[in-house]
């Protein structure tokens, strides 16, 4: 009866996780924020500054009345990491962390976005079919849960692309599409965004490796492969001097960071996916291990 | 860029003398208005419950706590993307009088001529930022098709809202367009 606990504590983590990650904002998001500011007030581009300065102000207030930074409380999507040691039925853990979503959308109460697709009607618990969303992963040497609660809002979302680029257009098609997609998003997903791309893999890992890097990635990381970091670098530069800026209201703040992540594919692919993730660049996170102790990171 | 305090219902002279990048704050009301109500009034063909005219129109679903029938507790009042609304501005500000659309990723070319042709102005609120939003937003006043729930009709009384930004002014100037478009003659030169 030990796993009652821990599948308890599941639940209560993913409910306050939910919250967690639509009131406070993660602190490599806020410095990546402030970074923003300086240099728009280094410019003297007033417009720019006003705008990153109520980003600021809206985080801080949210922070101080304990309240929602975004009104779009998003679809909920996890990451869970499954420790290798960790013996636990993953039925039960994906029932338990949607019934933590739909307590907290009741509790709160959050606004409910989750609809049918064609009916458009309202569940009214922020879950459904296939939500929330649950990525599964597994690490070895490890006998504790780790979870990540990233909720996505729409205006980002919607900001999602996928094209099976020819092998010879290579990387300098990469580089091209990323930027196009970059300009076609223009204001709408609340920049400065974090860009998100997946490259290779079939379609839809290719677009699952995009929102890992879009969502999951802190800022300041880059990817272990030097080829893949030095595009990284590369998109970071080129789509800040677009200078779509702020809200795309103009300013040098279009990307707070680009993260690639990557996958093999096939001699005849060359995919890319892109997603976007907007400023907020809500993450929250913690570590339950056996015995069902939480540790929010 | 000049700082205006504007007092609702906006008059067309208020509106017709603002210029791209000034910043305004709204004293007074201003209404919701999402992607269903306005299928209803538009595509369905039912008029709003409540006179728009010198209207200021935010879009917005906002998330909210059930007080009592008809009542509701403000819990975050944010804004949305406006172009997935655009094709209703231009009827918005003929048929109903609307004066400012209040919201996030501006508007097309239609809109912005419709803007120009009637007076009206789209005020860039910053995305995301619902919690300093909702402390400006005092009350909700009033909630009209509570059946399209969160996207009813409300009427929200504001102190200080803002500031927003002229991003479209009633003379046919597009501040997306114009940083859109500046980026896009870039980006060969960004390829090479």
């Amino acid at each position: 009866m030990r796993m009652r606990a821990f599948y308890e504590a599941v639940e209560e983590a993913a409910r306050e996780l939910y919250l967690r990650a639509l009131k406070d904002i993660p602190a490599d998001v806020r410095a990546a924020l402030q970074r923003g500011l300086d240099a728009e007030k280094r410019d003297g581009n007033a417009s720019a500054e006003q705008v990153m300065f109520t980003i600021l102000e809206n985080v801080r207030t949210a922070d101080a009345q304990d309240t929602l930074v975004c009104q779009d409380t998003g679809l909920p999507v996890f990451k869970a990491v499954i420790g290798e040691d960790l013996m636990i039925n993953g039925g039960e853990l994906k029932r338990r962390l949607r019934r933590g979503c739909e307590r907290a959308t009741k509790e709160y109460p959050l606004r409910s976005n989750t609809v049918h697709p064609v009916t458009r009607k309202h569940t009214g618990t922020n879950t459904g079919d296939g939500i929330p969303v649950v990525k599964i992963e597994f690490r070895e040497g490890s006998s504790a849960l780790y979870l990540c609660a990233a909720p996505k809002g729409s205006g980002s979302e919607n900001m999602s692309f996928l094209k099976m680029l020819n092998p010879s257009e290579g990387l300098q098609g990469v580089k091209r599409y990323v930027l196009e997609c970059v300009l076609e998003s223009g204001a709408k997903p609340c920049p400065p965004v974090i860009v998100g791309v997946g490259l290779g893999g079939t379609s839809d890992v290719a677009m699952a490796l995009a929102k890992e890097a879009s969502c999951f990635r802190k800022i300041g990381t880059r990817n272990a492969d030097p080829v893949i970091a030095e595009l990284e670098a590369w998109l970071l530069d080129r789509i800040n001097r677009t200078g779509l800026g702020p809200q795309g209201l103009g300013g040098a703040t279009t990307a707070l960071a680009v993260h690639v992540e990557w996958a093999h594919t096939h001699i005849s692919h060359n995919p890319v996916a892109v997603n976007m993730q907007c400023w907020r660049g809500e993450r929250a996170e913690a570590v339950i291990n056996g015995a069902g102790e939480v540790r929010f990171l | 860029m000049a700082h205006h305090v504007l007092y609702t219902p906006l008059t067309e002279e208020a509106v017709r003398g603002l210029q791209l990048e000034d910043t305004v704050t709204i004293q007074g009301t201003i209404f919701g208005i999402r992607d269903a109500t306005q299928i209803r009034i538009f595509d369905q063909g039912i008029a709003p419950p409540a006179d728009l005219t010198g209207g200021v129109c935010l879009h917005t679903a906002p998330g909210v706590r059930k007080l009592a029938e008809g009542r509701y507790e403000k819990l975050s009042i944010g804004t949305t993307t406006s172009t997935r609304m655009d094709r209703f501005v231009p009827g918005l500000l003929e048929q109903y009088g609307v004066r400012a659309v209040v919201g996030k990723g501006g508007l097309l070319a239609g809109s912005v001529a419709a803007m120009q042709r009637f007076g009206g102005v789209y005020l860039a609120i910053v995305g995301g930022a619902a919690a300093l939003a909702t402390m400006q937003i005092e009350e909700i006043e009033q909630v009209w098709w509570e059946d399209l729930m969160p996207e009813c009709l409300w009427k929200f009384r504001v102190k200080d809202f803002g500031p927003l930004i002229v991003a479209i002014d009633a003379h046919g100037n597009n501040l997306y367009q114009q940083v859109k478009d500046r980026a896009a003659a870039k980006l060969e030169d960004l390829l090479a």
